[in-house]
C-alpha cells in the first residue's frame, strides 16, 4: 500500500472503536493510518472485556449511551456476517432475589422501552428458569431480552482491522504518540520511537489514554478513569448457561454476569474496581472470592472448579458519565472517541457510524469507493470443517493435518494463516486461532507455536514474545556443548 | 485420503506405554495401528535427558530417550505388524470404538479397530487452576514445557527461578537450569511433604543448595511485560495463606510443577466410565475399561513416578486388547476394589469374574503416613494379607500382590496409621 507524506485521517488505537472506524472509513476515498501504541490491534479493553452484546436497557434514555447502544444492537448480524465473527443471539435475563431487584428490574423495562429494545419480558422465576436451567431457584422474577448476544471482542477488532486493511488502511503498530505539532493543515503526531505520522484529521480512540491524547492537542476537557473488571474463565465441558445472566444492577457497571462465550466457554465476571493506574491489570485474591460468589449466587449449580484462567480488563470510564464523541473544542479536526466504557463493544459499530459524520460535518470529504469490500473471510477453522473440506486442505496444505494445539484442536496451518495476518506474537495468535486458550494455556502448545513464529517470522526463538514489548519468553540459547540437538539425535537413535 | 483403515489393536499414543502396549499385543499375535502425534515414539521421554530410568524394568539406569528406544526399537522389529503413523492426532472415539484421527500426510483417518489400546499421556496443571493472583506476564511456565524448551529447543527460559510445587519435573528441572547457568532460588510446596521422589528431592536439590519450603505457596505474581517478582508466602494446615508471611522475592521466571492430569478427552467422548480421584478410566485388572475392547494404560490411567511401572502395565493392556481382537470378548468385572483409610485410591477398581494367578493392586496415599498398616480385605472381613511399612507418602506409588484365588467378596486397601512400638 502506498503511503502518503499527510493521510487525511489518522485513528489513534487500535481497539474496537478505533478499528470499527477504520473499517467504515475505509469505504470513501480517503488515505486512512492507524496508529497503535501495542504490537497489536485489541491489545486494551477490547481483549478483557465479556463479549456481550447488550440489548440496550440499562443506559440511560437520552443518553450517547443508550441511543447507540440500540443502534448498535441492530447493526451486529450485518457486521458479524460480513465480517466472519461469531455471534450468538442467546439473550440475556437480568435476575431478581427480592423486591428491590424487583424494582430495579421494572426501572430497566421503562427505560427498555424509552431506548426502543425490542422484545423485553418480565418472566417469573420459574420462567427464567425454564430458559435457562441454571438459574438459583431463589430467582422470583427476571428481565428476559432476547436481543442480547455473545460475540468475541477480539475476533470482532481483528476483523474491522483486516477489512480496513484489505481496503487501503495503514498501520503504524508499536507507535506510541508522545507529542502533537501543528503543520501546514495537518498535524504531525510525534511517536516516542522517533518516527511520526501525518494527518490532516485525527480520531481519538485511544480508550484508557484518551485524555492524554486529548491533552497533547491542548484539549483538557475531559478525564478517563479506569475501572478494573476480573474474570474467571471456565473450561468447555458442558456446563455452560445457554444465556447471560445479570443480576439487577448495582451502582458500579452492569454487576457479576455468568455468560457462555461465543467459543463454547463460560466466564464469571467482571467485578468493578475503580483505580487510579491504567496499566494494573493484575487479578486479586479478594476479586477471584467476590467473583465466586456472587456467580454461584446466580447460577449455584456452575462448576467453578472449571477454572481455566483468570484474567482482568480495565474500562474507560469518562468524566462526564456518558460516551464523549464529538469534535475537540480546541481543534476541529479532532475528533474524541472517549469513555467507551460498556456498552461499548455493542456500540462501535454505532459509534463508528457517528464518527464518520462527525468527521464530515467537520468539512472532511467522504467519496464512496465503487471498489470497497466489505467481506472479511475469517481464518477457517479445522475442527469446524467437514470431513471432505479437512481432506482438501491437506492434500493442498499438509500442515492443516498437524494438530499444533491439542486442547482446542488448532493446526499448524491455521496457525501460518495467523502470523500471515499479522500475528506477531504468542498472544496474538491465540486471540486469532485459539492455540493456547484451552485447558492447559499454552502449556503444550507455546513451545510449538514459538518455533511456528520463529520459522515464518524468520527471526530467532528467543525474540519471541508473549505480547511484544518486553514480554520475551525466552532470556538466550543455552550452551552450545550441550545444546537441543545433539538430543534430538540421540532421541531418533 | 479419507480411508477407512481396520486394524486388530489401535493403540493412541506412542510415549512409553503406547509402545509397550503395541509390542506386547504384537507378540500375542495382534496387528497393530500406533498412533502418535508427534513426529516420533517416546512421548515424554525424548525430552527427559536426565538418568534415572529402567532401574526396575532393565535393572540399569538409562535417559529418557535410551528408555524410549529400547521399546521402539521393539516395535520397529515387529514392524510387519506395527504400523507408526507419526504426527497423527486422534480427533474422537465413538462408543463403538471408532477412531477418527488426522494426520499431514494421511489427511482425516477413520480406524475400526477390533480393540484400542488408550495411552494418551498426562498433561501438566496450569496456573489458571491455582488461582494465583497478579499480573500475566511472560515467564510463568509450566516444569515440561521448560524442560522442553531446554532440552529439545536449546533455550533458557530464565535466569532467576522461583518453582512452585516439587513434583519430580520441577524438581528436574531446578538441577537442569542450575546446569545451565541460571539460579534456582527456591522450591515451594503448599503440603508438608514433597509429591517428589525422595532421590530426586536428593540428586536435583540438596546436591546444589536449593532450599525447598514446605508449607509454603506463590500468592502473586509481579511484572508487566516480564516476571519481576512473586510473593511467597505461608500456609496453615487448611493450607490458607497466613497473614504477616509474605516475601516478595525478585525473579524472572516462575515453573509450575503442580501435579498432572490423565488426559481423557477420548475417553469421555467414548463414555467410558472415569475415577474421579485418579482422573482416569476405571479398569479391571486387565486394564480393561467400562467400554468392552477398551483398555488405558500408563499416565492415562494413573499418574506414575516411574516408567518401569508403566510399561508393565502398559504389558498388561496390550496382551488383552490383542485377546479381545481375537475372540471379541474378555470376561467382565465381578468384584470391585476400593480405597479406605489413607489409600486415595487403588488400580485397578475391578477384578473380573475369571482372574488369572497373581493380580498387583497399584494404589497411592492422600497424606505422609509413618509408620503405616496396610490391610488388603475383602467387604466381608476376611483379611487377605497385612503389611506394615516404615513411612508411606503420596509422592510414591505402592502396590502389594494378592493371590485373587483367596478373594471372596469386594477387595479393600486400607492403610492405617499406627503407633511407634
Amino acid at each position: 500500500m502506498d503511503r502518503p507524506d499527510i493521510f487525511d485521517c489518522a485513528i489513534i488505537g487500535g481497539g474496537v472503536t478505533g478499528c470499527a472506524a477504520a473499517r467504515l472509513l475505509s469505504k470513501y476515498g480517503l488515505s486512512l493510518a492507524l496508529v497503535e501504541a501495542a504490537e497489536d490491534v485489541s491489545m486494551g479493553a477490547s481483549r478483557a472485556n465479556s463479549g456481550i452484546v447488550h440489548a440496550g436497557y440499562d443506559a440511560a434514555p437520552g443518553s450517547a449511551m443508550a441511543r447507540l447502544n440500540a443502534r448498535g444492537n441492530a447493526m451486529f448480524d450485518q457486521w458479524c456476517g460480513e465480517l466472519g465473527v461469531p455471534l450468538v443471539r442467546c439473550g440475556s435475563l437480568a435476575l431478581a432475589f427480592d423486591e428491590t431487584d424487583q424494582r430495579s428490574l421494572e426501572e430497566l423495562y421503562e427505560s427498555g422501552l424509552a431506548n426502543g429494545v425490542p422484545g423485553m419480558e418480565l418472566v417469573s422465576g420459574g420462567e427464567a428458569r425454564a430458559l435457562e436451567p441454571l438459574v438459583n431457584p431463589d430467582v422470583i422474577q427476571a428481565l428476559w431480552a432476547p436481543t442480547a448476544g455473545i460475540t468475541s471482542p477480539y475476533q470482532l477488532t481483528i476483523g474491522c482491522w483486516e477489512n480496513a486493511r484489505a481496503n487501503g488502511l495503514a498501520t503504524f503498530f508499536d507507535t506510541r504518540v508522545a507529542s502533537v505539532e501543528r503543520g501546514d493543515g495537518h498535524f504531525i503526531l510525534n511517536a516516542d520511537s522517533g518516527s511520526s505520522v501525518r494527518a490532516r484529521y485525527v480520531v481519538n480512540a485511544a480508550g484508557l489514554y484518551a485524555d492524554e491524547v486529548a491533552r497533547l492537542f491542548g484539549d483538557q476537557s475531559f478525564s478517563i478513569k479506569p475501572r478494573k473488571g476480573e474474570y474467571i474463565l471456565l473450561d468447555k465441558d458442558g456446563s455452560a448457561p445457554k444465556r447471560v445472566l445479570f443480576q439487577a444492577p448495582s451502582v458500579m457497571g452492569k454487576g457479576v454476569l455468568v455468560s457462555p462465550t461465543a467459543d463454547g466457554n463460560a466466564f464469571a465476571g467482571p467485578t468493578a474496581l475503580d483505580q487510579t493506574d491504567k496499566s494494573d491489570t493484575s487479578t486479586t485474591g479478594e476479586g477471584a472470592a467476590e467473583l465466586r460468589r456472587l456467580a454461584l449466587r446466580s447460577a449455584p449449580g456452575l462448576n467453578l472448579r472449571a477454572a481455566i484462567t483468570a484474567f482482568s480488563g480495565l474500562r474507560a470510564v469518562g468524566s462526564t458519565g456518558d460516551f464523549i464523541i464529538r469534535a475537540s473544542g480546541i481543534e476541529p479536526r479532532l475528533i474524541h472517541a472517549a469513555g467507551i466504557a460498556s456498552p461499548g463493544l455493542t456500540s462501535a459499530p454505532a459509534i463508528a457510524e457517528e464518527i464518520v459524520n462527525i468527521l464530515a460535518n467537520q468539512g472532511l470529504r467522504l467519496k464512496a469507493k465503487p471498489d470497497w469490500n466489505p467481506i472479511r473471510e475469517p481464518i477457517e477453522r479445522f475442527a469446524g470443517m467437514t470431513r471432505e473440506r479437512q481432506a482438501e486442505v491437506i492434500a493442498s496444505d499438509p500442515r492443516w493435518g498437524h494438530v499444533v494445539c491439542r486442547c482446542e484442536t488448532v493446526t499448524e496451518g491455521e496457525i501460518v494463516e495467523a502470523i500471515r495476518r499479522g500475528a506477531r506474537s504468542l498472544d496474538g495468535v491465540k486471540r486469532r486461532v485459539r492455540a493456547g486458550m484451552g485447558r492447559c494455556q499454552g502449556g503444550f502448545c507455546a513451545p510449538r507455536v514459538m518455533e511456528t513464529l520463529a520459522r515464518e517470522r524468520g527471526v530467532s526463538m528467543d525474540s519471541i514474545t508473549k505480547f511484544g514489548g518486553g514480554s520475551r519468553m525466552l532470556v538466550g540459547p543455552i550452551r552450545e556443548s550441550v545444546g537441543g540437538r545433539a538430543v534430538e539425535g540421540e532421541a531418533r537413535a | 485420503m479419507t480411508g477407512i483403515r481396520a486394524t486388530d489393536v489401535a493403540v493412541i499414543g506412542a510415549g512409553p506405554a503406547g509402545l509397550a502396549a503395541a509390542v506386547a499385543a504384537v507378540d500375542k499375535g495382534a496387528n497393530v495401528l500406533l498412533l502418535e502425534r508427534d513426529a516420533r515414539p517416546g512421548g515424554i521421554l525424548q525430552q527427559c535427558v536426565h538418568n534415572g530410568f529402567g532401574l526396575h524394568y532393565f535393572g540399569e539406569e538409562l535417559t529418557g530417550p535410551e528408555y524410549a528406544a529400547r521399546f521402539a526399537g521393539e516395535a520397529a522389529r515387529r514392524a510387519d505388524r506395527v504400523s507408526f503413523l507419526p504426527d497423527t492426532m486422534a480427533l474422537s472415539l465413538d462408543s463403538d470404538r471408532t477412531i477418527t484421527a488426522v494426520s499431514p500426510r494421511e489427511g482425516p483417518l477413520t480406524i475400526k479397530p477390533g480393540a484400542v489400546v488408550l495411552a494418551m499421556g498426562c498433561r501438566e496443571r496450569a496456573r489458571g487452576a491455582l488461582g494465583i493472583a497478579g499480573t500475566r506476564p511472560a515467564g510463568v511456565y509450566t516444569a515440561g514445557a521448560a524442560q522442553r524448551l531446554v532440552n529439545l529447543d536449546g533455550y533458557l527460559p530464565g535466569r532467576r527461578v522461583v518453582i512452585l510445587g516439587s513434583g519430580d519435573i520441577g524438581l528436574i528441572m531446578a538441577r537442569r537450569l542450575t546446569w545451565e547457568g541460571a539460579k534456582v532460588l527456591m522450591v515451594c510446596e503448599l503440603m508438608p511433604y514433597s509429591s517428589g521422589l525422595n532421590r530426586n528431592i536428593v540428586q536435583c536439590l540438596r546436591d546444589y543448595d536449593i532450599p525447598l519450603y514446605f508449607n509454603t505457596t506463590v500468592s502473586r505474581v509481579h511484572g508487566s511485560e516480564r516476571v519481576e517478582a512473586v510473593t511467597v508466602v505461608k500456609v496453615d494446615g487448611k493450607r490458607q495463606a497466613i497473614p504477616g508471611t509474605e516475601r516478595v522475592v525478585e525473579c524472572d521466571t516462575l515453573l509450575l510443577s503442580v501435579g498432572l492430569m490423565p488426559e481423557n478427552e477420548l475417553t469421555r467422548m467414548a463414555g467410558i466410565q472415569l475415577d474421579p480421584v485418579t482422573g482416569g478410566a476405571v479398569v479391571d485388572e486387565r486394564r480393561q475399561t467400562s467400554l468392552p475392547g477398551v483398555f488405558a494404560c500408563g499416565n492415562v490411567l494413573q499418574v506414575h513416578d516411574l516408567v518401569d511401572h508403566v510399561s508393565r502395565e502398559a504389558e498388561i493392556a496390550g496382551r488383552y486388547a490383542a485377546g479381545y481382537a481375537k475372540a471379541g470378548t474378555l470376561p467382565m468385572p465381578k468384584l470391585s476394589v476400593s480405597a479406605e483409610g489413607f489409600t486415595r485410591y487403588v488400580v485397578p477398581q475391578r477384578i473380573s469374574a475369571e482372574p488369572e494367578g497373581m493380580v498387583d493392586l497399584y494404589f497411592r496415599v492422600g497424606d505422609a503416613v509413618k509408620p503405616a498398616r496396610l490391610t488388603v480385605r475383602t467387604a466381608d472381613g476376611k483379611t487377605i494379607l497385612t503389611r506394615r511399612k516404615k513411612a508411606m507418602t503420596p509422592g510414591e506409588m505402592e502396590h502389594v500382590k494378592v493371590d485373587v484365588s483367596k478373594l471372596t467378596g469386594d477387595v479393600v486397601v486400607v492403610t492405617e496409621a499406627v503407633g511407634n512400638v
